[in-house]
C-alpha cells in the first residue's frame, strides 16, 4: 500500500500534520498504537508558560530566547507567528472552538484552583485575560452528585485568594444517580455520554434554581457535557441565565477526548486512512531512506510512502522507552540525545528540572531524525518524541506538538511544489 | 518492538497496563450497563486478585461481549479482553442454559432448520411463537431473526459450481462460516462471482465446522475445541493442498481462528494464521502487489456508509474493504465513526442483553439515519442483523457491493481471462 506520506502516532501531532497534508492534496495513513496521550488533556495547549518557575506572558519573547537545539528554534519564529493561527484553524474546521493568542497568554482555571497561562483553550473552559479583576462576579460552583473527580473546595478556595466570593452546591439527574452504582466508573466521560438533550434541559433548570438562590453572577461545573462535540455545551448555556464555565477533571478529559475524536473524524471525513490498535513493527531503510514500515496487523503487506514521519510520543505512548541501563526508540532504534549514565538522567527531587525530560529523538533543524549517526532522507519527527525541550517545566507542550507538526508539514508540501517546478 | 517483554508465567500481558483507564472509555459495555466494572478492572486489575485467589472472580464479567475495543484503545498493547475471556472459561460457575446451548449451536440448529426453512422462518415471525421464546428460553421476542434460507450453500455448490470451480489453475479454499451455510448463500456467490473474475477458483474445506465464536462467548470450551480442531486440520489439508489462501467473508470467523484460538482456546493455531485471511484483504493484495484489476459498471450508483465491526477494528483490516468500496467509481462512500453495534453475536437475542444491546448501538444507528445513504456496509452478519433491525436499512457486505458493482466480462479482459 503506497501513501503520499505515513505517520507513525495517532495523537494531536500526527492528527494536525495528517490534517495539513491532506489539505495539500497528499494520501496520508496514520498508524496508532491505541489512543493517544491527548485524552489527557484539560481543553488547553500551552506554548511557552514558565520560564525558571515563573510565570511567562509573553510566550513569543520566551521562545526568541531558547538554544538552537530546542524544537521552537528549529522552527523559528517566523514559521511560529504564520502557523499558530493555522492551529486554531485546523481545531475550528474539526469543530473544535479554541480561544487565545501566541502575544500574550491568558490563565485558565485548574482542577485545584489555581490560574495557570494558557495558550490556546477550549471556549467552554473557565479562562479569564488576567489574575486581577477577574469578571465573574459570585460563583455558584455546581457539582454532580457523587462525582469525586472534582473537587469544589480547592476551587472555591482558590477563586477566594482571587477575590471572588463562590457558594458551592450539588446537582444530579436520575441518569446520572444511576451512574452512580459503579463509583469507580462514575468518571466525566462516562457521564458525559448520558447528558444528552433533554438532560442538559434538566440540568439546565437546577443550575438555573441554584443562581437565583444564591445570587450567582456565573456557574462553575466540571467539564462532564460535550464528549463528541460542543452542542452540549452550546445547549447548556442558551438554556441558563448566567455564563456557565467549565474546569477540567480527573483524566480521562473530556477536552482532550473531544479534540481526539473532532481531530480523528475530521481526518477521516476528508480521505485520510487511520489504522488504529496496530503498531509499526519494523521499517526496511535502504540508502539512507525509509522505503516501508510494516505493522503487526497488516502483516506482510508493508506501508510504503515517500514520505514518513515519527509522531509517537514520549514515555507515556512508548515513543521512548526505558530500561535500567538505557533510554531508546523502541521502533527503529533511532538515535536518541539521552547520554551519560543513570543516576545523571533524574535528579532526587521531583520538582526540580529533570534530564529525562529533554530526552527524545535526535533531529536537525529540519526535523530530520538519524541513526547511528546517518541522517535518514524521508524520515521526520514532530511532536512530543522530540528531545530538546521539556513540556513540563516550560509548559511547552501543546505548542512544540502542534507547531512542529504544521512546520513538517508545511516543508513535504514545499518540497514537492519545488519538485514540481 | 518486543510486544511481549516480560514473561510473568500466566500467558497473559496483564502486568504491561499502567491503570490509564483509556480502555474503559472506550468500552461499549460501560457506556450503558453499570453493573460491568469495566474492563480496566474486569480484565488486568482483576487477574492481580484471582491469581492470588480464585474467589475474586465476579460473575458480571458475563457482561463483556468480547468485542476487544478495549485492546484497540489500550496504548500498552495489553490483551485485556483476552485475559476477560480466559478469566471466564476459567472461573465462571455459571453453567451454560439450554437457551445459551441453543443459541451457540449454530450447526445443529442450522441443519435442523433449512429443511424446514419456510415453516421455521413463518413461526419465528409469529407473536405467540416469540413470546414462548422469550418466557421459556430468555431469547428477547423484540429481537428479528435471521431467516433460514431452504438450501444449503455447500448443497448449492456442490450442485451448480463445483465443476466449474475445478477448472480454473488458481484456487482459494472459502471458509462460509455459518451464516452462508445456513442463512444467506448469496453472499457465498458473490463471493464465488469476484474471484472467478479475477480468476481464482474457489474451492471449499475439506470439512467445516462453526468458528466457534457462538461456543466460546457462552462458555462452550469442549464444543469449541472440537470444531476448531477440525477446521484447522482441514485447513492444514488446504494449504498442504496449495490453494493461495483460505479466505471468509466474516470478519469474526476470520478473527476467531487466527487469533482466538491461540489466544482463548490455548490451541496452537500460528501455523496456519497468515494462510487465513478476509476475502477483501486477498483481493485488495492480487491489486495491490500482483496489478489485478477491477472494472466497475457505470450504471452503479450508491451512497453507502461503512460500519467496521468491532472485530474488523482488532485485526486492523478495515482498510482494506475500505480502499475496495472506494475504488467504485459510482459509490459515494461514507465512514461511520468507530461504535459497536451492540449485538456481539449471541449476546444482543438474550433477554438480559436485549436492551443494554440497543442502548450501544444507538450512538451507531443514529449516525446512520443521519448521514441519508442507500445502504450500509458491513463484514460481520450479526452486525448486518441489528443495524437491519434497528435501522430498517439494507446492509450488506463488501464483498456483495463489489459483486454487485462489477463488470465481470471486463473485469476478465483487463485481467487477461
Amino acid at each position: 500500500m503506497v501513501y503520499d506520506t505515513v505517520i507513525i502516532g495517532g495523537g494531536m501531532s500526527a492528527l494536525l500534520c495528517g490534517i495539513k497534508l491532506i489539505n495539500a492534496g497528499q494520501s496520508v495513513a496514520i498508524v496508532s498504537t491505541g489512543q493517544s496521550a491527548l485524552h489527557f488533556n484539560a481543553g488547553a495547549l500551552s506554548l511557552f508558560n514558565h520560564k525558571n518557575g515563573k510565570d511567562v506572558a509573553h510566550p513569543l519573547e520566551a521562545i526568541a530566547k531558547l538554544p538552537p537545539e530546542h524544537p521552537y528554534s528549529k522552527v523559528g519564529m517566523e514559521s511560529i507567528i504564520r502557523l499558530a493561527p493555522e492551529v486554531r484553524k485546523i481545531f475550528k474546521d474539526a469543530g473544535i472552538t479554541l480561544n487565545g493568542s501566541e502575544e500574550k497568554n491568558h490563565y485558565r482555571l485548574t482542577p485545584t484552583g489555581m490560574l495557570k497561562p494558557v495558550w490556546l483553550s477550549m471556549k467552554d473552559y473557565a479562562v479569564t485575560e488576567s489574575f486581577t479583576d477577574i469578571p465573574w462576579g459570585k460563583v455558584a460552583i455546581i457539582n454532580i452528585k457523587g462525582y469525586v473527580d472534582f473537587y469544589p473546595e480547592f476551587i472555591s478556595a482558590g477563586l477566594e485568594l482571587a477575590g471572588l466570593k463562590s457558594e458551592i452546591r450539588e446537582i444530579t439527574s436520575p441518569e446520572l444517580d444511576n451512574l452512580r452504582k459503579s463509583s469507580s466508573e462514575m468518571r466525566a466521560t462516562t457521564m458525559a455520554r448520558v447528558i444528552t438533550s433533554e438532560v442538559v434541559e434538566k440540568l439546565a433548570a437546577d443550575v438555573n434554581k441554584i443562581v437565583e438562590e444564591t445570587g450567582a453572577d456565573s456557574v462553575i461545573m466540571p467539564a462532564v457535557i460535550g464528549l463528541y462535540d460542543e452542542t452540549p455545551v452550546d445547549e447548556m448555556q442558551q438554556k441558563t441565565v448566567c455564563p456557565v464555565r467549565y474546569v477540567s477533571t480527573m483524566p480521562m478529559s473530556l477536552g482532550g477526548m473531544r479534540a481526539q475524536l473532532r481531530l480523528r473524524h475530521h481526518f477521516k471525513r476528508l480521505g485520510g486512512t487511520y489504522l488504529l490498535g496496530d503498531t509499526v513493527a519494523s521499517g526496511k531503510i535502504i540508502n539512507g531512506r525509509l522505503e516501508s514500515v510494516t505493522t503487526v496487523n497488516l502483516g506482510e503487506m508493508p506501508l510504503a510512502g515517500k514520505n514518513f514521519i515519527l509522531a509517537t510520543g514520549s514515555f507515556f505512548s512508548h515513543g521512548l522507552e526505558a530500561t535500567a541501563s538505557e533510554i531508546f526508540e523502541p521502533v527503529f532504534r533511532l538515535d536518541v540525545n539521552a547520554c551519560g549514565p543513570r543516576d545523571e538522567w533524574y535528579r532526587e527531587n521531583l520538582y526540580d528540572s529533570q534530564a529525562y525530560m529533554k530526552f527524545g529523538v535526535v533531529t536537525d533543524s529540519e526535523f530530520y531524525v538519524y541513526k547511528d549517526g546517518r541522517r535518514i532522507e524521508n524520515f521526520r519527527a514532530i511532536g512530543a518524541v522530540l528531545g530538546g525541550h521539556d513540556a513540563l517545566k516550560e509548559g511547552s507542550g501543546g505548542g512544540v506538538a502542534s507547531l512542529t507538526a504544521l512546520k513538517v508539514a508545511e516543508c513535504i508540501i514545499n518540497e514537492k511544489e519545488n519538485r514540481h517546478e | 518492538m518486543n510486544r511481549d517483554r516480560i514473561n510473568n508465567g500466566t500467558g497473559t500481558n496483564f502486568d504491561e497496563c499502567i491503570k490509564c483507564t483509556i480502555c474503559t472509555v472506550y468500552c461499549p459495555v460501560t457506556a450503558v450497563n453499570h453493573d460491568f466494572p469495566g474492563p480496566k478492572q474486569a480484565g488486568p486489575d482483576g487477574e492481580r486478585y484471582r491469581l492470588k485467589k480464585p474467589y475474586f472472580y465476579d460473575e458480571a464479567l458475563k457482561y463483556c461481549l468480547n468485542c476487544k475495543r478495549c485492546e484497540v484503545a489500550c496504548p500498552s498493547e495489553v490483551r485485556i479482553g483476552d485475559i476477560i475471556q480466559q478469566a471466564r472459561l476459567k472461573y465462571s460457575k455459571h453453567a451454560p442454559s439450554l437457551r445459551d446451548r441453543m443459541l451457540a449451536s449454530t450447526d445443529f440448529v442450522g441443519t435442523m432448520a433449512t429443511p424446514f426453512a419456510p415453516i421455521v422462518n413463518g413461526m419465528l415471525h409469529l407473536k405467540p411463537v416469540k413470546k414462548i421464546m422469550d418466557k421459556v428460553l430468555g431469547i428477547d421476542s423484540r429481537r428479528t431473526f435471521p431467516s433460514y434460507s431452504r438450501e444449503l450453500f455447500t448443497e448449492w455448490y456442490k450442485r451448480e459450481a463445483e465443476n466449474e470451480q475445478l477448472k480454473y489453475d488458481k484456487h482459494v479454499a472459502y471458509f462460509h462460516g455459518c451464516y452462508v451455510q445456513y442463512n444467506y448463500p448469496q453472499l457465498g456467490k458473490d463471493m464465488i462471482k469476484v474471484m472467478n473474475a479475477l480468476g481464482y477458483g474457489v474451492i471449499l474445506l475439506e470439512e467445516e465446522k462453526c468458528c466457534g465464536v457462538a461456543k466460546i462467548a457462552n462458555g462452550l470450551v469442549k464444543e469449541a475445541t472440537r470444531d476448531a480442531d477440525i477446521n484447522l486440520r482441514s485447513i492444514r489439508k488446504a494449504v498442504k493442498h496449495g490453494v493461495s489462501a483460505i479466505l471468509s467473508t466474516s470478519s469474526t470467523c476470520t478473527f476467531t481462528i487466527r487469533d482466538e484460538y491461540t489466544h482463548v482456546l490455548g490451541i496452537d493455531a500460528r501455523d496456519v494464521r497468515d494462510d487465513v485471511m478476509l476475502a477483501t484483504r486477498f483481493i485488495y493484495s492480487l491489486i495491490d502487489e500482483a496489478g489485478a484489476k477491477l472494472a466497475f459498471r457505470r450504471d452503479y450508483h450508491k451512497r453507502v456508509a461503512y460500519h467496521v465491526p468491532c472485530h474488523m477494528e482488532r485485526l486492523g483490516w478495515a482498510v482494506y474493504s475500505m480502499s475496495l468500496m472506494r475504488m467504485i467509481p459510482g459509490l459515494d462512500y461514507v465512514p461511520l465513526d468507530p461504535n459497536c453495534c451492540g449485538i456481539a453475536g449471541t449476546y444482543g437475542f438474550k433477554k438480559e442483553n436485549y436492551d443494554y444491546s440497543q442502548a450501544m448501538g444507538r450512538p451507531l444507528f443514529d449516525e446512520i439515519e443521519r448521514a441519508g445513504v442507500d445502504l450500509v456496509a458491513t463484514d460481520c452478519e450479526t452486525c448486518k442483523w441489528q443495524i437491519e433491525m434497528s435501522t430498517g436499512l439494507p446492509v450488506q457486505n463488501p464483498i456483495s457491493i463489489l459483486a454487485d458493482a462489477l463488470d465481470v466480462e471486463e473485469t476478465k479482459k483487463l485481467n487477461n481471462l
